[in-house]
């Protein structure tokens, strides 16, 4: 079980009261009308699976129910920060 | 069509329509737990145990959403409920039989006295300024008390959250999992707990806090 820090509630809580809901950071692309098959394909259904520094935006769905992102490792399970939706990551792998 | 656009202009702003959902105390109001029968249970259950459990009923509930950065939408809340918005997170207050409990950055729930649902909403919509919602949830869910001095012993077994006095002081409100479904929990005193359920999951949690308070004894209060 994951403890969480909720940046909304400034509290930890119990994984049970979120819900991961995938890659953060996916920009949508401004006019959808216009781009490619491909463009749009990727926005839709392709994600990162990294080994490693992971970003990820989870729900705090039994408490404030509230968006944030979260850096994590996959490897190690390890939670580096979390953050607000529109802040950038201070914890970026290496590339 | 310049007409027309003219004369929309000098109507006044359309509001949202209120209803009164409960306009006197003579019409019958049931509540969730209503098939549960609590008034006949108090008088006839047992009278001393670990656990007391008192429902405050058909309370008038409204959920309110606005910027909390907004002074002049703050300050219309203050001139309705005699009350300021509390803005730190997880924090409420009470005045009276008023109380607000902050439930999100955002979102507000708003108790008060059944009768006054309609009055309460109705000065908000003459009040508030600017982009806001305000809805009223009386039907959909109730307000149970526990108290005594193993209600805190019944609620760990039931949420997730640390209930110890110095993580979780009076006044503290936390939206959380309860059970199998999710409640609001705010500390009223010492051994006071104030618990906010859903009408759908009602029966359940009464069920629930049945069969958990049994080993400490269940006093039901009217």
């Amino acid at each position: 079980m994951y403890h969480i820090y909720c940046p909304h509630c400034a509290e930890y809580r119990e994984e049970e009261e979120f819900h991961a809901a995938g890659q953060a950071h996916l920009p949508r692309p401004l006019d959808p009308d216009s781009c490619t098959d491909e463009e749009w394909g990727t926005y839709l259904f392709f994600r990162k699976n990294p080994r490693g520094i992971h970003h990820e935006l989870w729900v705090h769905a039994a408490g404030c129910r509230k968006f944030f992102n979260m850096t994590r490792d996959t490897q190690t399970y390890e939670i580096k920060e979390v953050y607000k939706i529109g802040e950038k990551p201070s914890i970026v792998a290496e590339s | 069509m310049s007409d027309n656009t003219t004369a929309q202009e000098t109507v006044t702003p359309i509001k949202a329509a209120v209803m009164d959902q409960l306009p006197s105390a003579a019409i019958q109001g049931q509540s969730p737990l209503h098939h549960a029968d609590l008034d006949s249970l108090a008088q006839q259950g047992p009278k001393t145990g670990g656990v007391h459990l008192r429902e405050h009923k058909l309370l008038c509930h409204l959920t309110l959403r606005c910027n909390q950065g907004d002074e002049a939408q703050k300050a219309a809340v203050e001139r309705v409920l005699g009350l300021a918005l509390p803005l730190s997170p997880l924090t409420s207050v009470e005045k009276g039989d008023y109380s607000i409990r902050w439930l999100s950055p955002d979102e507000w729930l708003i108790l008060a006295p059944g009768l006054e649902a309609f009055d309460i909403e109705t000065k908000f919509r003459t009040e508030m300024p600017g982009h806001y919602s305000l809805v009223n949830s009386s039907g959909g869910s109730t307000v149970l008390e526990l108290s005594g001095e193993n209600a805190i012993d019944v609620l760990k077994r039931s949420v997730s959250v640390d209930l110890h006095a110095s993580v979780f002081p009076i006044g503290k409100v936390v939206s959380t999992t309860f059970a199998k479904s999710t409640a609001i929990l705010r500390r009223k005193g010492d051994h006071t707990f104030e618990l906010i359920i859903r009408r759908s999951f009602a029966d359940y949690i009464w069920l629930w806090l049945q069969d958990t308070s049994r080993e400490f004894g269940l006093v039901i209060d009217a």
